[in-house]
């Protein structure tokens, strides 16, 4: 499959910038965050978003979504990541309906997928628990308990953990911490009984939250999957949304070495733009040379997930450990070239460093993917 | 689509019955490469077989048309061959930069019968050619070459000196670029021409380079003289030329970056180094750094695959081969120095049997010339900055 987008993807690209820079432009976050808005997105645009066919992007058609793949989803989380706009968009359409497609019974996805399609259900997914992102060594523990389960254990860094309608969460049913065996996937209602949700305001005014769960029961239906054997199906949720983020940046990169460029042609110093230095020139083609070969990179993971999702681990750890030094770089760059205005909090160019900081994190930084590329290599 | 299933599937068919098992081994010397020539020597009996196979199926360049002894196949079907040669690690049964740099030029720039004189020649490796460009003084600044060509009637006699001319001790041809008009601005006053290396007046010298080897040569033109007919494109217009091959050397030379075939670095480190109790690389710091550069190693080679369909979609910039040249030689140097990390004493030593020769210093110091030929990375970086950011005064 040649690697550019193809007319229907060119067009979908386009209608979701169209939107989304219209609706959404970086003042739309520094709005919530001044706000500090309870919801921390816009429910309004939400509704607009599901009207237009992108919440339920990944959703089949029988379910009342689009029916597309991992590319499309790309295209739409790159548009976002240039106006760094506050969406459920990868939390609910992406990952959990992605969970819900790849694991649920029919009877679970005809349940909750036609909700994430008409935009009324938000849904998080719950994985993390230490500083860093570990899948394999999940230690929440799921014991059964009459007809189900009991859970009992802490996550972190749960995107929009304190909006949604349905968590989904990763447990240990079996083995301990580090094995691959034996953990299991459960819906949960959040309004469960022992649910204990603290919303994090975090450093790029996106939506993240704590949660406790304390002898929290749900029933043998909830499980999502199978029990014990619910690890490869996580991998393949989180690479879709590992490939989503990486999306993200690449947008957020570009928009980020856009206004920068656009700066170095503007800014005089010395009687000249400042442009004119060839010590910011090869900086600044360095910056773009990363960004175009991320994108390529990027772009291959998601035509991988759409091929074969199980078999596309290596090509998502290379993108998203690449997006993440891109990212890392440009709005490195992007600070230093704007000088004292990109320290300044009126500038926009800070609102990118800090969700770059937050996107390197989120399902796996930069190292964890070489890492994970390593070992699959076997050395 | 489903064509192209059954042209994958015939290519791949044919292949396994065509290419010799010796062909599809890694390459670990300079002699594994078969460049052509009037001299050409093969280095084996299945070179010599593979070569030939490729040669009569149009495949020494599949994407040329078949009247110059092409494949005349188009972009998917080219795509299709690379990777199914790469799927079995066949070897390039050819390498000439008459198929990399000449002969792009010559089908978009030459006349018909240029084309027909010279590229079927090129395809059956009969012609070996070689690139004059840098001269002593005239080397990131190239439009300031001062090799001159004064018009004598049909000819023009040429004189002066080029210098970096890869195998030009080898080569039976050179695409030159001479100075037509001294009078005219510096661009405008260049001509792109063709001829024998065998020409009364012409001599090479070899360099020797950090290697020990000699790749590069000095070529020393004395009273050369070449029909006006040789010219490719418009007289004094041979800078259009002349930079349209440059985009395409570019390329080429950015390809090294990706060699992904033979064992992983992260293999080939650990035969070295060991691993430790839970079998990772013995060295926390080179592991990471290798780790890293196959991550780069990997992007890089999504990134050449999109440059190719991007140029089949009409969306290509004509400056990117700058950026990918860049990034390609840069990441190649740092392969060699992990390579050498990896390698430890074992990779220093030079003359041995046991390091065939110092093969891999060697190589490692070859790729330090990466940045260097070409256009230095420094150059690449200034054309991007101009061509591609619109950045002032670049």
């Amino acid at each position: 499959m040649a690697l550019v987008l193809t007319e229907e993807q060119s067009m979908l690209r386009d209608s979701a910038r169209g939107l989304i820079s219209d609706k959404a432009p970086v003042s739309h976050l520094r709005q919530l965050r001044d706000s500090k808005d309870e919801t921390g997105f816009s429910r309004e645009l939400w509704k607009i978003f599901a009207e237009m066919g992108f919440s339920g992007l990944l959703v089949p058609e029988q379910y009342g979504g689009s029916g597309l793949g991992a590319v499309e989803a790309g295209i739409v989380m790159e548009e976002i990541g240039r106006t760094l706009m506050p969406s459920p968009f990868l939390a609910t359409s992406v990952l959990a309906a992605s969970a819900l497609l790849r694991g649920g019974s029919e009877a679970q996805k005809a349940q909750h997928l036609p909700g994430i399609a008409d935009g009324s259900l938000l849904a998080a997914l719950a994985v993390d628990e230490g500083a860093k992102h570990r899948p394999l060594q999940t230690n929440m523990q799921a014991v059964r308990s009459g007809n189900g389960f009991r859970l009992n254990g802490d996550k972190a860094l749960v995107v929009d953990g304190h909006t949604a309608g349905l968590l989904i969460v990763a447990a240990r049913t079996a083995g301990s911490a580090g094995e691959k065996n034996g953990v299991t996937l459960f819906l949960v209602d959040p309004k469960a009984k022992g649910i204990a949700t603290e919303r994090t305001i975090m450093v790029d005014s996106h939506n993240a939250a704590r949660i406790v769960f304390d002898n929290v029961e749900v029933d043998a239906d909830s499980v999502l999957g199978e029990v014990d054997q619910g690890y490869p199906l996580l991998e393949t949720v989180l690479n879709v949304g590992r490939g989503a983020v990486a999306s993200e940046m690449v947008g957020l990169s570009e928009e980020v070495f856009g206004r920068t460029v656009a700066y170095l042609k503007e800014r005089k110093q010395f009687g000249k733009a400042i442009g004119e230095f060839q010590a910011l020139q090869h900086r600044a083609a360095q910056l773009y040379i990363d960004i175009e070969i991320t994108r390529a990179a990027v772009l291959k993971a998601l035509q991988a997930l759409d091929a074969d999702a199980a078999n596309a681990a290596s090509a998502v750890s290379v993108a998203k450990a690449r997006a993440g030094t891109t990212a890392t770089l440009a709005v490195q760059e992007g600070v230093q070239m704007h000088g004292g205005m990109g320290m300044t909090d009126q500038f926009d160019i800070g609102f990118f460093m800090k969700r770059a900081r937050v996107c390197q994190e989120l399902f796996g930084d930069s190292n964890f993917h070489a890492d994970q590329l390593a070992r699959a290599k076997g050395y | 689509m489903a064509d192209l299933e059954k042209f994958r599937s015939e290519t791949r068919a044919w292949l396994e019955q065509n290419c010799p098992p010796e062909m599809r081994k890694p390459m670990t010397s300079e002699s594994d490469t078969f460049w052509g020539g009037r001299n050409a020597k093969f280095s084996s009996e299945a070179q010599r077989v593979w070569f030939e196979r490729m040669r009569d199926k149009g495949w020494t360049v599949p994407h040329w048309p078949k009247e110059y002894g092409g494949g005349g196949l188009d972009g998917e079907e080219a795509k299709i061959v690379r990777q199914e040669m790469a799927a079995i690690g066949a070897r390039q049964p050819l390498t000439s930069f008459g198929i990399s740099m000449l002969g792009p030029a010559l089908l978009k720039y030459g006349t018909e019968a240029q084309k027909r004189e010279h590229l079927p020649k090129i395809t059956a490796g009969l012609i070996r050619w070689c690139q004059g460009y840098s001269e002593p003084n005239a080397g990131s600044d190239l439009a300031s070459l001062q090799t001159r060509a004064e018009s004598d009637g049909d000819d023009f006699i040429i004189n002066g000196q080029k210098i970096w001319t890869s195998y030009a001790n080898y080569a039976d041809w050179i695409f030159c670029l001479v100075r037509t008009d001294p009078a005219a601005k510096k661009h405008d006053g260049i001509s792109f021409i063709l001829f024998d290396m065998a020409s009364k007046g012409v001599s090479t010298k070899p360099i020797l380079l950090i290697s020990g080897y000699s790749p590069f040569c000095e070529t020393f033109f004395d009273n050369v003289r070449v029909p006006k007919s040789h010219v490719v494109g418009t007289i004094n217009r041979g800078w259009d030329v002349a930079k349209y091959l440059l985009q395409h050397e570019r390329a080429m030379i950015s390809g090294m970056g990706e060699r992904g075939v033979g064992r992983p670095l992260g293999q080939i480190a650990a035969d070295s180094i060991g691993a430790d109790e839970q079998g990772r690389l013995d060295d926390a710091v080179l592991r990471s750094q290798i780790a890293t550069f196959e991550v780069d190693e990997a992007a890089l080679a999504a990134a050449a695959e999109r440059a190719v369909d991007l140029a089949k979609a009409g969306q290509a910039h004509p400056a990117f081969s700058s950026a990918m040249k860049y990034y390609g030689t840069e990441l190649n140097k740092r392969r060699y120095e992990i390579l050498m990390s990896a390698g430890g004493i074992d990779a220093l030593e030079w003359e041995s049997e046991r390091s065939r020769g110092g093969a891999r210093p060697r190589a490692w110091l070859r790729t330090k010339a990466n940045s260097i030929e070409g256009g230095t990375s420094e150059v690449m970086l200034g054309i991007v900055a101009k061509r591609i950011l619109d950045l002032p005064g670049a």
